[in-house]
């Protein structure tokens, strides 16, 4: 991707921050959770390459992954690892499919809140859906448009036992680094770029 | 004395008749109208209709409201339904199929899992699953496994699971099942009755329904708007008992109703028109009470049917009050060597035509012909042996000359209509010739009283539920239950290359819930020793991210599986896996049946049914048979068909047989029989130029009509012989004769229910028309005597 694109890219989300900010005067002046998800829905990724470093405690070492993640308005996350392997993970809606070695597994999120609430947590925040997000979390943003930072923690004690903290960070519309923190000590840690491979 | 004697015999059959009515079981679910299957196969799938699995399944929809609403009544819905001792099984999607079961499938994966075998516990079968696993691990749904990875480190319990939900599996919202367009929130739901337990299953509606009234009358208000809907073959088995109830009570009161204003409007005398019913109640009577006698029970529908009598029966009171000469009284000896003689024929004439219906073999249409048959008998009788003894002294008719008089112009004038007649029997006949292929609809389903709209709703709910449309289904044989489920899996193990190819959808097999003790012991036997199992794992998971010693959980749970016993029924039972492999087993004198449905890939109309044939044939499984169970119950209801119109023809010649040895003339007979001919032609032509295709039932209405219109043909090749001044009597008679007719069948014409709207159409226009005819055919002398 030229530069000169992605020029042009952030200054159209600029241009529609802008445009959100002049239409809402109380946010207007203001870097809020408000103004993250409005900037997040105006400005989708689509397609962005990732490097996952995932540590579980029964597994002696980390569990390296990478690939890549197309994400299409409002619910649909793909998640295709390239490395090590090939595999598809598609979040459509209340399903998780896995699709690998030609074997496809269907996963109903509602069966199993430990799954949902870990994906919800990375696709309401692509998806800007502030309303998603704050069903199962509490927010918390730091930082300015430039670099900023959400922190989720579980609402409810019941998530507690699963997860305990998802950061996630970011500059301006880019989700750059998803970090999970789970009740049990395991830990994931996502990195995103721009881009395919 | 003997002049009463009569009387006394009449009033003590009455009290017999009313005794037996009052011990008499009334039903009114359409499997009992339905034929007693004459082969094993065809009783299995009549069985299986009524008491199977699949009789059980009840599908619930909730509309209205919002998404949100929707969910939260489907959840409580399904709370509520699932502490009901009625329910078997409750699910809204929530906690799918056997969710609840989890620790039961867990606890038993190494017997039940499908993917237990000896090359799983290889050093590369192991190495193969368990790195499933840990990519599983790494993957999203990574939280799903973990609990469980160190005691099924290869796998089983999902696998176990996936293998028991609906392959795809519904559209969810919120958590629930919805409807593809996503305006509905979908429950499916097991009854412990069977669906031919109607009490039972209303019941079960009746929890339903009040359950979901009440979430929603909830504080809020929000959920106002929201509604139930309920389908599968229990409601439908209720709905139908509701609706042939709703229609007999309704159809029978407005009968008498109209028939009694009448007669009311043209006798003016209350006495005479309670005298004028009385054979109509005793037929009534006597035919309800001869149907007991016979079946051990009486269809709601025969009572519907019987309420139509009444416009038959109460023809012989009124031939005997209106044709009575004026100022004479009514039955005496001018009227007994007069006109009996005719009705007598009538009489005669109709028993022969229902005796169709008693050798057809369907239970419901042999219960139509015995009633009618009892009944007519019982009324032509009263009207002959008791009615005249019942009347007062004094009794005599209203002058109904006028009416007489106008009417015998009118069928002078008829009598000019012959040609036209002709033609168009002709024409109706040339009509019936080009539609051969198509004047009898093949397909049982037009018999059934569930509205269309209902039909549309249970196919749309069973599409996106994924719920086997028990239509095809198959059905494997074993002497005992071990060999019937090594027969289902053997048939199961046929039909996967026809899911993977896409060919099926799925299929629902009770092997997947109890395997035969053959394939569980191999599974058992197909696990190693703890010391075996233990090398291989060092040499599997060397170089994978899991330490060895970290799976002796594992080892530990593969010894004691190994030790255990195999899983019986007995295990099952109480659970919602005992409930699912109920429905799908059936036990007989000889053996076990087990019965495999199929589901028809989504969007499609039908299934392969030549590639399934094929893959059983090729499995080799003895007793297998591929099943069409709609096909199969039109082809049973065709054979009917076919046997009932065999039978209509022998009865059609016992009735010119009759006609010619009461008549002793051909030309008379022929005379009898034209305008008979020409009204079922017509009546039968009209309804396939209306686009109808004739059903068992309108064969049954146009023998009524044949039954009805003789009564009117003998009456005018009478007239032809008899004095001049007795024609106006008779033809008020008939008038008002026709009358009742057309008036308590035309009702019964705006019944819902199919079998009703059949007869009632097919004889309320027919009476009209073998009237016409009779009179336009009648033989244009009068008074001649032979």
């Amino acid at each position: 991707m030229s530069a000169a694109r992605e020029g042009l890219r952030i200054a159209r989300a600029a241009l529609l921050l802008a445009a959100a900010l002049l239409a809402d005067p109380a946010a207007r002046a203001a870097w809020d959770i408000g103004a993250l998800m409005a900037l997040l829905r105006a400005h989708p990724p689509g397609r962005a390459h990732f490097d996952e470093t995932k540590t579980v405690s029964i597994l002696d070492r980390p569990l390296q992954s990478s690939g890549e993640l197309v994400f299409t308005p409002p619910g649909r996350l793909e998640k295709h690892v390239t490395s090590p392997g090939d595999e598809r993970v598609v979040a459509d809606g209340e399903r998780l499919v896995i699709e690998r070695a030609g074997k496809r597994q269907v996963i109903a999120l509602a069966e199993h809140p430990e799954v949902a609430v870990l994906i919800e947590s990375i696709r309401g925040t692509l998806a800007g859906d502030r309303a998603a997000l704050e069903r199962a979390y509490r927010l918390r943003l730091a930082g300015d448009a430039a670099s900023w930072r959400l922190e989720l923690t579980p609402r409810d004690a019941s998530l507690e036992d699963l997860v305990t903290k998802v950061a996630i960070e970011g500059s301006q519309a880019r989700v750059e680094r998803v970090e999970i923190e789970q009740a049990d000590g395991d830990r994931s840690l996502m990195q995103i770029r721009p881009g395919t491979g | 004395m003997r002049r009463a004697l009569p009387v006394v015999l009449w009033a003590a059959l009455l009290a017999l008749c009313a005794l037996q009515v009052a011990r008499t079981r009334f039903v009114a679910d359409l499997s009992s109208f339905l034929p007693a299957a004459p082969s094993a196969e065809q009783r299995l799938l009549v069985e299986q209709l009524r008491e199977g699995a699949l009789s059980r399944v009840m599908l619930m929809a909730i509309e209205g409201g919002d998404g949100e609403t929707r969910a939260r009544l489907s959840r409580a819905l399904t709370q509520r339904l699932a502490a009901d001792p009625r329910f078997a099984s409750v699910s809204d999607g929530a906690a799918a199929g056997f969710a609840r079961e989890k620790d039961f499938l867990f606890e038993h994966r190494y017997a039940l899992s499908p993917g237990v075998a000896p090359q799983r516990f290889t050093e590369a079968g192991l190495r193969s699953a368990i790195s499933d696993t840990i990519s599983l691990l790494a993957s999203p749904a990574g939280a799903l496994v973990k609990p469980l990875v160190l005691r099924d480190p290869t796998g089983e319990t999902l696998a176990l699971l996936e293998g028991l939900r609906p392959a795809g599996g519904p559209r969810m919202a919120q958590g629930v099942w919805v409807s593809p367009d996503g305006r509905r929130a979908l429950l499916l739901a097991r009854t412990r009755a069977s669906g031919s337990d109607i009490d039972a299953q209303a019941q079960a509606m009746q929890a339903a329904e009040s359950a979901f009234d009440a979430l929603r009358a909830a504080p809020g208000g929000e959920a106002r708007g929201a509604r139930l809907e309920m389908t599968g073959p229990g409601v439908f088995s209720v709905r139908s008992r509701a609706l042939v109830k709703h229609d007999v009570e309704r159809f029978s009161v407005l009968g008498i109703a109209i028939v009694a204003s009448l007669l009311l409007a043209v006798y003016r005398s209350p006495l005479a028109l309670a005298l004028g019913l009385v054979p109509v109640l005793t037929g009534a009577l006597v035919g309800v009470a001869a149907v007991s006698l016979g079946f051990g029970l009486v269809h709601g529908i025969t009572l519907g049917f019987g309420t139509t009598l009444i416009g038959e029966a109460v023809d012989y009171s009124i031939y005997l009050f209106v044709q009575a000469g004026q100022g004479e009284r009514a039955g005496d000896a001018a009227w007994l060597a007069g006109f009996w003689p005719t009705i007598r024929l009538g009489v005669l004439t109709s028993i022969a035509g229902f005796s169709a219906l008693l050798f057809s073999g369907l239970p419901g249409l042999a219960q139509l012909g015995l009633y009618s048959i009892a009944g007519l008998a019982a009324a032509a009788l009263v009207t002959r042996f008791v009615l005249p003894r019942l009347l007062p002294a004094r009794f005599r008719m209203r002058d109904l000359s006028a009416l007489g008089g106008a009417l015998r112009s009118l069928a002078v004038r008829a009598t000019r209509l012959r040609l036209a007649v002709a033609a168009l029997a002709l024409a109706a006949l040339a009509v019936l010739a080009a539609h051969r292929s198509s004047v009898w609809d093949p397909e049982l389903s037009t018999l059934n009283p569930i509205p269309a709209a209902d039909r549309e709703l249970d196919a749309q709910l069973r599409a996106a539920l994924g719920a086997s449309d028990a239509r095809y289904m198959v059905a494997v044989r074993g002497a005992g239950l071990e060999e019937a489920l090594a027969a289902a899996e053997r048939a199961g193990a046929a039909l996967d290359p026809l899911v993977a190819g896409g060919r099926l959808a799925g299929y629902e097999s009770p092997a997947r819930f109890l395997p035969s003790l053959a394939t569980q012991r191999a599974r058992l036997a197909s696990l190693p020793d703890p010391a075996i199992l233990r090398t291989r794992l060092r040499a599997a998971l060397d170089g994978l991210p899991l330490r060895p010693e970290r799976l002796e959980p594992f080892v530990e749970d593969v010894a004691r599986a190994r030790d255990s016993k195999p899983l019986t029924p007995e295990s099952l039972a109480g659970t919602a896996l005992g409930a699912a492999l109920d429905g799908m087993l059936l036990r007989d004198g000889e053996g076990w049946t087990a019965i495999l449905a199929l589901r028809p890939p989504a969007g499609s109309h039908g299934l392969d049914a030549r590639a399934v044939r094929e893959a059983i044939a090729s499995a080799r499984v003895p007793g297998a048979a591929f099943v069409d169970l709609k096909g199969e119950l039109d082809r049973l209801y065709a054979g009917y068909l076919q046997r009932a119109l065999a039978m209509s023809a022998v009865g059609l010649v016992a009735i010119v047989a009759l006609l010619f040895a009461a008549l002793r003339s051909p030309a008379r007979v022929v005379r009898v029989m034209a305008p008979l001919a020409a009204g079922v032609a017509v009546v039968a032509a009209a309804h396939v130029l209306a686009g109808t295709r004739l059903s068992i039932l309108h064969l049954v209405g146009l023998l009524l009509v044949v039954a009805v219109g003789s009564n009117y043909a003998l009456f005018f090749d009478r007239m032809a012989v008899q004095p001049e001044e007795t024609a106006p009597r008779t033809l008020a008679s008939l008038a008002l004769a026709n009358a009742t007719t057309v008036a308590s069948f035309g009702l019964l014409a705006l019944s819902s229910i199919p079998v009703l709207h059949a007869i009632g159409s097919t004889v309320a226009a027919g009476a009209i028309a073998t009237l016409v005819f009779a009179a336009a055919l009648a033989p244009r002398a009068h008074g001649v005597r032979r």
